[in-house]
């Protein structure tokens, strides 16, 4: 729909042979064929999967250092999901009180239930104020204080003085439309630096060296079902979440973890997949999100007794607790006969008390996604809620710059040269076992960054680096069979006539997932559920495709994401049934408390001939400088 | 994608329940078919010039094409924000709620495409007229008090009679929204602001 470079490559492959063509334009690429599939190969210094919040902050801090920059994405960029970010952007401005990242740090180590790398989140939140400016400097439509300052709101999980000070305002916020704001402001910025991107391109596999470096992607066109092996010496994953690997979630159906399950297939580990985040107020029904703002500007929660039942969980933060308490808060009503509703099986989130000027001002964009979805009329109604699935925390395991780690003899942070991820696809880890509100944008445009400036520490511009220019002559040729495994898998799934459609297994594992690893999770459910999505797993090998074309085929582009949501979900499945504690999202009721003495370290998911395989590795308690020294576990409570 | 005559998104559009009357769904309207209801965004997309240029390298199409494609693109409306200097504490840019008030009905734009593809004006002239969505974009960043380069970006937007004032004021973009904003609006206050710039200069 939103073609790019390659349209017509198939008509033109004549006149790219042609000699006087290819004097214009150096840069490109050869053209070959295998299998019936048209295979052009480009070369860039640095090539950046995702173009959602986390992949465009990287597309332009690469092209800003003057790296020739290819972004791939499978949507237009402002289709990307951190458009549904809504509630804003956590950093220490001190625009509403005084404030300090060493104290944002704090509540970010406590919403990790002490599972979050210290240096990173150091890292993060020292960051925080910089990039927010910058974005500000970029042109986002921020919300306004009297004096002209960016407004901050409360939320969840934030405090001051490291706890004991109160709730924070920290969040800076554009209405309820930040991750809108932002997305297009970054992609304006895009637009400025001329980074060149791929569109409808649908990232397949990471090309790996046998030297076991990353030196780029292969990616199907999805226009007109042309290969292109993007060869880099940087690759940088932003792909996202996959949130759509349960039934009912806030993600929009395009969040299906492909990153993640690239980086499962080339043996590399995924780190804490067992964690899921489920927000408090997705809509019943619909899954839509009600930010946490909501709630920050006053909202309340209660139960079919009218009765505002978060004084009794989180006594001093209420409706304010970290989300994964919030959660559990409200499961507990539904299970005690609490909750409203015919089937007593929701919440009332309550905003008819706020004046209508602030829901206006503040609340736009949730009083209509409320009105459209749940029928409701916030200003005088209640809306129905339930916890949804809403947020991975683990992902592709990274240290604090972005690069991609595994463990390697008795290096548990052994750097995979030439990879790196950031955003939601990435677990660097700042987010631990439990996401703050407001923290995921920050983790995206800080790691984004990172992950720019990082290569411009490795790595130089290629030689003559103007576009159409040769880029990275240095860079080591691809291998010869270089994605031909690939170009298999493509052909075999391409072809594939077994019985069961795409939305029937998928159906399946969602429900699996739904069921056995919800927000409570005892082992009987978990071991349940580990047979259970591993017999879905092998019925994918029986899938049934319809359509065999290569042009805008959405039935293959489904089902190799239903690939790469089996993958992730398989993996989060048995790392759930491994760790035998209780710690931030992940609530056990056979095993109801954290167990910092056996299960602080973080799990590595492996899949190894299509099983999981598990190991782990320690967290980072160390900070990166005396600028903040380490914080001790201690008992979490709100 | 067009369901029963009317552009929307189709997240926002209840399906309706009664059966014995058939929905009619087709593509997006005046835009070539890829595939289904797939269609090819291309001349409306903020693509950059340099894609343009590449994709129409390869077709081997006439630099004048090049030129005109040139000049339509989102790009071309410079969607970010330009200041003379950097704020002076090394802050935020200041701003009163009043003038990011103004901002309101602007930004939230999801640049899904109904309002261009219903614009008889970007029918008749794709390649000239800068179309609703671009031009609301212009609008949001001539409205922003931040910028300091209204009047550049303004003159850069009417220095010929094609790029604004091709619309005649139909306002189809408007019923079509389904974000419920006001592009025929936005193009009417930049039409007056152009207009009342130009007798402050004294040009005529």
């Amino acid at each position: 729909m939103w073609r790019c470079v390659s349209r017509g490559l198939g008509l033109s492959k004549r006149s790219i042979s042609n000699d006087s063509v290819r004097s214009h334009i150096p840069r490109l690429f050869s053209t070959g064929s295998t299998g019936g599939y048209t295979i052009v190969d480009h070369t860039y210094d640095a090539v950046v999967v995702g173009a959602g919040g986390a992949g465009l902050r990287a597309a332009i801090g690469l092209s800003e250092h003057g790296f020739n920059t290819a972004c791939i994405t499978k949507l237009f960029p402002t289709r990307s999901h951190t458009v549904a970010a809504q509630g804003g952007i956590n950093a220490a401005l001190g625009n509403m009180t005084e404030d300090d990242w060493r104290w944002h740090m704090y509540d970010t180590v406590k919403g990790s239930d002490w599972l979050g790398d210290q240096d990173a989140i150091q890292y993060m939140c020292r960051e925080a104020p910089k990039a927010v400016i910058e974005l500000e400097n970029y042109g986002l439509p921020f919300s306004r204080t009297e004096d002209g300052k960016i407004y901050q709101r409360a939320f969840g999980g934030q405090s001051l003085d490291f706890g004991k000070g109160g709730q924070a305002y920290r969040c800076a916020c554009a209405a309820d439309r930040t991750g809108h704001a932002l997305l297009h402001t970054l992609y304006g910025q895009a637009m400025k630096h001329n980074t060149q991107f791929f569109v409808e391109y649908f990232a397949l596999d990471l090309i790996m060296n046998s030297d076991g470096s990353c030196q780029g992607v292969i990616a199907l066109n999805m226009e007109d079902g042309t290969l292109h092996r993007f060869q880099a010496a940087s690759t940088i994953l932003a792909t996202g979440g996959y949130g759509r690997a349960y039934f009912s979630a806030t993600s929009a159906h395009t969040c299906t973890g492909d990153g993640n399950a690239m980086v499962a297939r080339a043996g590399l580990p995924l780190e804490d997949l067992e964690f899921v985040q489920f927000h408090p107020t997705g809509i019943y029904g619909a899954g839509c999100l009600i930010t946490e703002g909501s709630r920050g500007e006053g909202g309340i929660l209660r139960n079919s007794e009218g009765e505002r039942f978060m004084e009794r969980y989180a006594p001093t933060a209420k409706d304010l607790a970290s989300r994964d308490v919030v959660s559990r808060s409200m499961t507990m009503e539904i299970r005690e006969g609490r909750g409203v509703g015919p089937m007593k099986d929701h919440i009332y989130l309550h905003l008819n008390h706020l004046p209508p000027d602030v829901l206006k001002e503040r609340l736009p964009g949730i009083s209509e996604t409320a009105a459209i979805f749940a029928g409701v009329d916030v200003t005088k109604e209640p809306i129905p809620v339930l916890p949804t699935v809403h947020y991975n925390m683990g992902g592709i395991p990274t240290n604090y710059h972005g690069e991609v780690v595994t463990i390697k003899g008795d290096n548990p942070d052994n750097v995979i040269p030439g990879l790196m991820a950031a955003g939601e696809a990435a677990c660097a880890s700042v987010h631990g076992a439990n996401r703050l509100g407001a923290n995921s944008l920050l983790d995206i445009v800080v790691f984004g960054r990172a992950c720019a400036n990082r290569v411009a520490e490795i790595q130089r511009p290629g030689k003559f680096n103007i576009s159409f220019c040769c880029a990275g002559e240095k860079q080591k040729p691809l291998e010869k069979d270089a994605g031909q495994k690939t170009i298999a898998w493509l052909d075999k799934l391409r072809n594939s006539n077994g019985s069961l459609p795409t939305s029937k297994i998928r159906l399946n594992m969602q429900r699996v997932m739904q069921n056995n690893a919800a927000v409570f999770r005892t082992q009987e459910t978990l071991e349940e559920g580990c047979n259970l999505i591993d017999n879905t797993w092998k019925s994918f090998h029986d899938v049934k495709l319809v359509d065999r074309s290569l042009i805008w085929n959405s039935d293959l582009i489904e089902t190799i994401e239903l690939e790469n949501l089996l993958i992730n979900a398989c993996i989060t499945m048995h790392s759930a049934e491994a760790r035998k504690e209780s710690r931030g999202a992940h609530a056990r009721e056979d095993f109801s408390t954290r167990d910092d003495q056996n299960w602080m370290k973080h799990t590595m998911g492996y899949w190894e001939d299509e099983k999981v395989r598990l190991d782990y590795r320690p967290v980072h308690m160390n900070t990166l400088d005396d600028e903040m020294e380490t914080i001790p576990p201690k008992a979490r409570v709100y | 994608m067009n369901i029963d005559g009317t552009n929307t998104v189709t997240c926002l559009k209840p399906i309706v329940t009664d059966t014995s009357k058939p929905t009619i769904i087709t593509p997006l309207p005046h835009m070539f078919v890829i595939k289904d209801l797939v269609v090819d965004l291309t001349h409306l997309t903020f693509l950059s010039t340099i894609q343009y240029l590449t994709i129409y390298a390869y077709k081997l199409i006439s630099l004048l094409r090049i030129l005109m494609i040139f000049v339509t693109t989102y790009r071309s409306i410079e969607p970010w924000l330009k200041t003379k200097k950097p704020p002076k504490d090394g802050r935020e840019y200041r701003q009163s709620p009043t003038d990011r008030k103004k901002l309101d009905g602007l930004y939230e734009c999801i640049v899904c495409a109904c309002c261009s593809t219903s614009c008889l004006s970007y029918w008749w002239n794709p390649e000239e007229f800068l179309r609703p969505v671009a031009l609301l974009h212009a609008y949001r960043w001539i409205s922003d008090s931040r910028d300091k380069f209204t009047d550049e970006r303004l003159q850069a937007m009417t220095d010929d009679h094609k790029k604004l004032y091709r619309c005649r004021t139909i306002k189809n973009c408007t019923a079509a929204c389904p974000k419920s904003l006001d592009p025929a609006k936005a193009i009417q206050k930049m039409k007056t602001k152009h207009l009342l710039s130009q007798r402050t200069n004294g040009d005529r």
